[in-house]
């Protein structure tokens, strides 16, 4: 009898679960569903069945080449991230495990840097790039994201890190280890979770950054938000091109997301959980 | 220091170049994401023939951002661009801040072609600033099907009283067929292109000769308060966020009786291909008000320009002059047929056989083209020039502003009069802040 | 001994990541200063002058200034109550044992990966079109007269979507907060006979309090600084109903190329950021420890 109820219950709660999360996945689906469409029927009103061409793709193809930008969105969220880890680690290392009355105030003041508009600091900025060479650089760009990035990096990896319970350390340190050995066999296993959806993080918010990557490229560096920045409103029909252009810049990051899910949901607490 | 040491640096690098020639060159275009630009990206085979030292790279942005990019770029001397694509409105202000190059045309090139209404715009001082790709003055298109079987008549030279009475006798929205499409989407570029070419055709102006804003006049009263209720009772739904783009669709959906736009349009709704309506449509001049000799001056050019910034000034005149060029015009209608040639930019297109007879729109062109007067266009004593803009670098901004406040006057949130008055004041600020008001 | 040789080596590691934060805050910060002094108008370079206060004054008189810090306001509220009410709703049920749990939550968090111009992209011309849109759609199958979106409810329409691109985060945050609820505990309140409401007031509530601070604040951070739905959708309008602070900045800047006044916002706009921060810190940040 019991049994039976939590079966119930169960499919009650599947059907619930099933229903939200089909309308927050819905806008996606049906922009998916829509890059199959011809043009004509993109705008004939709601349908779910495309006639899955390919006429969206190939055109969004001929007019500006995926491939660059694609290669270039990758090089920037892996670099910044790559970059902005090891200016972290080591900082959050520090203040998780040798914290002074000022940590809390250096983190608070960390983040406030990410407050400041960045439209309002374009100009300086892109006057520095122009002076420097960067401009239309990846280099110039992956150090602006790691920048971008840093704060929300270090305090992750901050909150993570003081999760590790220091009786740990005193325990090694007891049995004669050295800061080496510390770092390497004792806390770096534990740490790893935690920076790997650091990372993921960090990933995803560089691949979606639509600011500075369209400001400071030309050709070069131009990565995917400059390749959908080309699509926004053309003439005449576009829906079904604008899906199509849509569905390639978000596929990669969204199938990236789903698969490393796990890890990304492990980490990401901000020491929301004691 | 390492300012001047880099500098050093890229003088020296532009010297081997120059000891260089055979180097290949790159250059870079900067293009709006318009049909036709994305249609010269794929027919530049002809060109990189020729020329095998060059190549190209392009830079496809949309118009906004487009602009954003390449007037930080230009403003700071930054040089990341070999070609741009900028229209009318920019040319003459960046040609008098010394940011284009001047363009000298070979003989072949044979500027004198060029549509008188369009060079004039192009030019500052008698120079050549800009090549025109293709321009555009502003039309009435209409559904013949749907004026005939709602028995009314539309004039060659209709007054805005015409329209009104078409668009009421065509709209049945529960067909959802609206009698008249308008811009509403707030930008200079946008609604205030459409609504400044009709206050021209109100008889207002934008500003007095001693630059005092006017909208506390009676003409724009009329202007605005008609324009509102035309879209009230007779636009579609969601016309505040309608701009040319989705106005275009609409039409070729078949949803507006008349749409009032840029002629280039002409070619697109008569597109069997993308437009349902293609063979049902009829156009006329520009709407006035009756007794007021203004068909709004509207002339819009997308032209390219070479920066003065730019270290291949040789490789982008070439490139510029090849596709603006007859032999361009030639290659588009060999491979899309001659309807689809680049519009309005010069004489010898429209005096094509072949043109004529693809082009049912291309008279009525011609015709507004060379009526748009861009030196004087509004019918009262004004101090700048620009048809459906005003020519001055303030104006994307105040034009901007005053766009937000009659698309939200569209919207319903506020009346006529409030909007006039918002505007009064927002553009006396703004131009006491730049210094025209004394 | 062992401790000196440890702080010093923690303000060694510390050290790259203060400089470098320090340089990214200083020196645009520094230049920015000194730009909202000036009368410098990227359209007209040559006109550049000293312009002292007249920057600031001219940019808190604007008529929409005000409007704009009231929006900002309402879209960071609005985006946080639906965000933190759902995300807890969202994270209870598939907390529970569902059925393709893993996939029901791939499917809840995807909103998070898309970049925000596409975000605002599909959701004006795929969902809230007025005649393209599925809303549309759906408002026809029911016989309604289709809603315009942008132009009659602006603001909530972006609250709408930055909502839904930020529910994904909050809801997971939330999720890994409640797996940590001690289930023993529950179950004797249960026993105890305390009802669903009382348990969720009592012992869920309290538990996930720390979480809710977190998404708060980070949120907070990124939402202060939302343009680019604005910019791709209504552009702020109509009129100034859906202009915050931001973008009234990215307006002064980058079509007005008045580079003196969007510095000059730009200093409002973090002084005005620093004030909520610390209000958030005294509101919230005890949580935090």
């Amino acid at each position: 009898m019991a049994r039976a109820v939590k079966t119930r219950t169960r499919i009650g709660y599947s059907i619930a679960a099933w229903t939200v999360a089909l309308i927050i996945f819905f806008p996606i689906l049906y922009t998916v569903i829509t890059s199959f469409k011809s043009e004509q029927e993109a705008i004939a009103g709601f349908d779910l069945i495309p006639s899955l061409t390919l006429e969206s793709y190939k055109a969004v193809q001929t007019q500006n080449d995926y491939f660059r930008p694609f290669v270039n969105s990758v090089i920037l969220a892996l670099g910044s991230t790559v970059l902005a880890l090891i200016v972290a680690i080591p900082a959050a290392w520090a203040m998780a495990f040798s914290p002074t009355k000022r940590t809390k105030d250096i983190l608070m003041w960390m983040l406030s840097t990410k407050m400041m508009p960045a439209v309002a600091v374009l100009v300086p900025i892109y006057l520095i790039f122009l002076r420097t060479g960067l401009m239309d650089t990846r280099t110039g760009l992956v150090i602006i994201l790691m920048l971008m990035n840093l704060p929300i990096v270090i305090w992750m990896l901050y909150t993570y890190f003081r999760e590790i319970p220091g009786e740990i350390l005193e325990a090694a340190r007891m049995d004669g280890a050295s800061l080496r050995d510390e770092i390497v066999h004792v806390l770096t296993p534990m740490a790893i979770p935690g920076i790997a959806s650091t990372m993921l993080l960090n990933v995803i918010l560089a691949w979606n950054e639509a600011f500075w990557t369209i400001q400071l490229t030309t050709t070069n560096a131009a990565p995917l938000s400059a390749f959908i920045a080309s699509f926004s409103s053309p003439q005449g029909l576009f829906w079904a091109k604008l899906s199509a252009a849509s569905t390639m810049a978000i596929a990669p990051i969204l199938i990236m997301g789903w698969f490393s899910q796990k890890q990304l949901v492990r980490g990401l607490t901000f020491g929301a959980v004691k | 220091m390492t300012g001047k040491t880099l500098r050093a640096l890229m003088g020296a690098s532009a010297m081997t170049a120059l000891a260089a020639p055979v180097m290949a060159e790159t250059l870079t275009i900067a293009t709006v994401n318009n049909g036709d630009m994305i249609r010269m990206q794929q027919m530049t085979a002809p060109f990189t023939e020729a020329n095998p030292d060059i190549e190209l790279e392009w830079v496809t942005l949309e118009e906004n951002i487009l602009r954003e990019r390449v007037t930080t770029d230009i403003a700071t001397n930054g040089g990341q661009y070999d070609v741009l694509t900028i229209g009318t409105y920019e040319v003459p202000i960046w040609a008098k801040q010394e940011w284009l190059a001047p363009l000298e045309m070979p003989a072949e090139y044979d500027v004198d072609d060029l549509l008188p209404a369009v060079r004039e715009a192009l030019s500052v001082d008698g120079t050549l600033y800009a090549a025109p790709f293709y321009g555009e003055s502003a039309m009435v298109m209409y559904r013949t099907d749907l004026v005939e079987a709602a028995g009314v008549e539309m004039p060659d030279s209709p007054t805005w009283d015409d329209i009104k009475a078409a668009a009421e006798a065509m709209t049945d929205k529960d067909a959802e067929i609206y009698g008249i499409c308008l811009r509403g989407k707030p930008g200079w570029g946008e609604n205030m292109a459409m609504l400044t070419a009709m206050a021209n055709s109100y008889g207002a102006r934008w500003f007095d000769t001693d630059w005092q804003p006017q909208f506390d006049s009676e003409e724009w009263k009329t202007a605005l308060t008609d324009y509102l209720d035309l879209m009230n009772n007779y636009g579609p739904p969601g016309a505040s966020s309608n701009g040319f783009n989705e106005n275009l669709s609409l039409f070729q959906q078949g949803k507006c009786g008349m749409w009032i736009d840029a002629t280039v349009a002409a070619s697109f709704v008569t597109d069997p291909e993308d437009s349902t309506v293609a063979d049902s449509v009829g156009f006329a001049q520009f709407p006035n008000k009756d007794g007021v000799d203004n068909h709004g001056n509207w002339l819009w050019a997308w032209s390219l320009a070479i920066p003065a910034s730019s270290q291949q000034q040789d490789a982008a005149k070439k490139f510029v002059a090849w596709a603006t060029g007859k032999e361009y015009t030639a290659a588009v209608a060999e491979a899309e047929g001659w309807r689809a040639a680049p519009p309005g930019t010069r004489t010898s297109l429209y005096e094509n056989a072949e043109y004529q007879e693809a082009a049912p729109f291309a008279e009525m062109t011609l015709k507004s083209m060379n009526a748009a007067n861009t030196q004087k266009s509004s019918v009262q004593d004004i101090p700048y020039t620009g048809g459906q803009f005003v020519a001055i670098p303030e104006f994307q901004g105040i034009g901007t502003a005053v766009g937000q406040t009659f698309s939200a006057a569209l919207a319903g949130q506020m009346s006529a009069d409030d909007a006039l008055n918002a505007a009064q004041s927002n553009v006396t600020r703004e131009m006491t802040r730049a210094g025209y008001i004394k | 001994m062992a401790t000196r040789q440890t702080q010093s080596l923690a303000r060694l590691m510390r050290a790259p990541a203060i400089i470098l934060l320090l340089i990214w805050m200083l020196v645009p910060l520094g230049m920015t200063l000194y730009y909202s002094f000036l009368n410098y108008n990227l359209l007209n370079p040559t006109g550049t002058s000293w312009a002292g206060w007249f920057n600031y004054r001219y940019f808190y008189t604007d008529p929409a200034f005000f409007e704009a810090v009231g929006n900002t306001l309402v879209l960071v509220l609005g985006v946080l109550t639906i965000t933190v009410v759902l995300g807890t709703a969202i994270a209870m049920l598939i907390d529970k044992p569902i059925f393709g749990q893993g996939i029901v939550r791939i499917l809840i968090i995807s909103p998070f990966f898309v970049m925000p111009p596409v975000a605002a992209l599909i959701w004006k011309n795929m969902i809230m079109h007025p005649s393209y849109g599925v809303f549309a759609d759906l408002a026809k199958f029911f016989g309604q007269a289709p809603i315009d979106w942008f132009a009659q409810y602006p603001l909530t329409s972006i609250i709408i979507i930055v909502a839904w691109q930020w529910l994904p985060f909050a809801t997971l945050i939330l999720l890994t907060a409640l797996q940590s609820l001690d289930g023993e505990q529950m179950e004797a309140a249960e026993m105890d006979g305390a009802g669903a409401v009382s348990r969720f007031i009592h012992l869920t509530l309290p538990h996930l309090a720390r979480a809710m601070t977190v998404v708060i604040l980070i949120q907070t951070i990124f939402l202060l600084g939302i343009y680019a739905e604005i910019l791709v959708t209504t552009n702020g309008g109509p009129g100034n109903a859906s202009t915050n602070l931001t973008y009234l900045i990215y307006r002064a800047a980058r079509l007005n190329f008045d580079i003196g006044g969007a510095a000059a916002g730009g200093i409002i706009a973090v002084i005005l950021a620093n004030f909520v921060a610390i209000f958030l810190m005294r509101a919230v940040g005890r949580n935090l420890d």
